[in-house]
């Protein structure tokens, strides 16, 4: 199926990406070239099938509820393009 | 005797430690000056950190010395994939995102490797976030294949393959979420092992695709493989995937044949497609396991053509979010704060202007733009088609179709495996459909790109243990690869029936590389 520009845009945001004009363009033949090849799953019969989400199907992994050492605050903070020493500074958000 | 120690496989480096007939110090500087003197035509490191190597070395030659203990690695030089933390240490995932990271924390895998006293030289080219099949991806350099420098070495662990094919270090650590320790292996005539899903920690190593995502060793020889892979294989609570299963050492028995082996072949593997090249060598390799007293039985694999497909839906859904902590905010690059507000006060105002009440509402906020630009400046156009990707595949009236339809597949393709295996001991087939292509010969073709792991992926879909080693030479003097693969768990069986073939031919020679 062919992706249009729109698509592509409104992929675009929900990645969190900010592709060119020139990019959009080549990202919808591209992804086009890409879905249309794993459409071929389609033919494949999963009725009745489960799921496989991970190889080693173990769930309920716990450790006992004991407080461990984690990271520092400072070095939590140590790669952040910019901090104020107690958070991660942003833009703002509100009354943007 | 090989011109430097540094050519020596691991298993006599640590022969000649052992017996006093070497140093770490000397090894270590033996590997630096190998890489000096070769890397400026390979590009398999991003860097070396000869200070710190050499302090390390240093340390385990006292130990040695001393008559105390030293790791199971004890002063072996080990090259990492630069996509597992090392703590302090630059970890970029050969991408512009990252360039400036330092973990705060090691990588299980690494901090094993440490106790092993494996000494760390430096860090290993990939292509971005292993993202890729020849490593040309990568954000900062190309590397060559040691084999002719006009190819590639295959990815995402091209540095990992390159620097072992060329001598530089006899061991490395690489990744593999659809191929890539094995595809770049079988490319630079060397040894990779992608261990069973769950076999060795991820903790540390930055995600990809998280239930794909392996660690595993690559050296020149099966038994290397085996001492690297005893070093950094076992459970971790750190990883909530990871096996719970011991993982006994398989180094020791490495050299056993196994009696009655039984190996499946897949009719399917050597198809239309296979190049001529990789077909003799893999019936050839099938047939001196005949000759050795193995059982050759055809098996069936119906949904295995369907394994790209899966993958290329399943992989980059994981990728997409995985890769969505790469903000600009918390760790990784920013975008310029003041030209980014400068532009979008430019669009307002154009907006404004224009009287176009759609227009503006559809202007970023602040924050959002923030995201968007930093990601788009700073990831790399293969990583941005993945992420583009899995977004479609998971966004609102596809997920059925594609995310959900590729995990059911999934299942049958495991399911195929779980019925192989019952008449089969190992599989073997082809790694490639040919030898190492040339730089820039896939690069503008996404899918070609993909189908390059047409015969890799579906042992990472299904969590199987799999291993490529060399098994002959195309005749244009390129190595090619035979693949093996297991069921769940069973590397000491798959370790003994890749010896068993490499033991029956003469070791490839090192490339030249003068």
């Amino acid at each position: 199926m062919a992706l249009q520009r729109s698509d592509v845009q409104r992929v675009a945001l929900l990645a969190r990406l900010e592709p060119t004009p020139d990019q959009i363009d080549r990202l919808a033949t591209e992804l086009a070239a890409i879905v249309e090849y794993v459409d071929s799953l389609a033919e494949v019969d999963t009725d009745g099938v489960e799921p496989l989400v991970h190889a080693i199907e173990q769930t309920n992994v716990l450790r006992p509820d004991v407080a461990v050492a984690s990271l520092s605050r400072d070095a939590a903070l140590a790669n952040a393009p910019v901090h104020n020493g107690v958070g991660f500074r942003v833009p703002a958000v509100l009354g943007d | 005797m090989a011109d430097s120690l540094a050519e020596l496989t691991a298993v006599e480096q640590l022969r000649l430690l052992n017996a006093g007939q070497t140093t770490s110090v000397a090894l270590t500087t033996a590997c630096l000056d190998r890489i000096a003197a070769t890397d400026q035509r390979v590009g398999a490191f991003l860097r070396t950190t000869p200070e710190r190597a050499l302090a390390q070395a240093a340390d385990i030659d006292r130990r040695r010395a001393a008559g105390d203990a030293v790791g199971a690695l004890g002063g072996v030089p080990v090259a990492v994939k630069d996509v597992l933390c090392d703590e302090g240490q630059l970890t970029t995932c050969a991408s512009k995102m990252l360039a400036d990271f330092r973990p705060p924390y090691d990588a299980t895998v690494v901090e094993r490797l440490k106790q092993a006293d494996a000494v760390l030289v430096g860090r290993t080219n990939m292509d971005e976030f292993a993202m890729g099949g020849s490593t040309e991806n990568s954000a900062f350099q190309k590397t060559r294949n040691p084999w002719d420098l006009e190819r590639s070495p295959g990815g995402s662990s091209g540095g990992a393959a390159a620097c072992v094919a060329a001598g530089q270090t006899a061991l490395s650590i690489g990744t593999d979420t659809g191929g890539s320790i094995r595809q770049p292996a079988a490319l630079c005539g060397v040894v990779g092992l992608k261990p069973t899903y769950g076999r060795v920690s991820r903790y540390g190593l930055v995600a990809f695709a998280s239930s794909l995502d392996q660690v595993g060793p690559l050296g020149r020889t099966v038994s290397d493989v085996a001492l690297l892979y005893d070093a950094i294989a076992g459970h971790d609570p750190h990883d909530t995937t990871s096996a719970k299963a011991a993982a006994e050492p398989t180094l020791p028995q490495v050299n056993e044949p196994l009696k009655g082996l039984r190996v499946g072949v897949v009719p399917e593997h050597f198809a239309a497609g296979l190049s001529e090249s990789v077909r003799q060598a893999v019936e050839r390799a099938i047939d001196s396991y005949r000759q050795a007293g193995a059982q050759i039985v055809e098996v069936a694999l119906p949904h295995a053509r369907h394994a790209v497909a899966t993958y290329y839906v399943i992989a980059p859904c994981e990728a997409s979010s995985n890769l969505a902590r790469y903000d600009g905010v918390h760790y990784g690059r920013r975008t310029d704060p003041a030209a980014m507000h400068a532009r979008l006060a430019a669009e307002r105002k154009s907006a404004a202007e224009a009287n176009d009440a759609t227009a503006a509402r559809q202007i970023d906020t602040a924050l959002v733009r923030l995201y968007r630009q930093s990601r788009s400046e700073a990831l790399g156009p293969e990583v941005q088609r993945r992420i583009m990707l899995g977004a479609y595949a998971l966004s609102a009236g596809y997920y059925d179709a594609y995310y959900l339809k590729a995990l059911k597949v999934r299942r049958l393709i495991r399911q195929d495996f779980d019925a192989a295996f019952e008449q089969v001991d190992v599989i073997a087939g082809p790694v490639t459909a040919s030898p190492a292509f040339k730089l820039g010969e896939l690069i503008d073709d996404p899918l070609a790109m993909y189908l390059v792991d047409l015969y890799t992926v579906s042992a990472n879909l299904a969590g199987l243990p799999a291993i490529s080693l060399p098994c002959g030479l195309s005749p244009d003097g390129l190595p090619i690869g035979l693949h093996l693969m297991a069921p769940p768990l069973k590397e000491s069986r798959l370790l003994r029936a890749a010896r068993m073939f490499e033991a029956s031919r003469d070791p490839l020679p090192l490339p030249r590389l003068d």
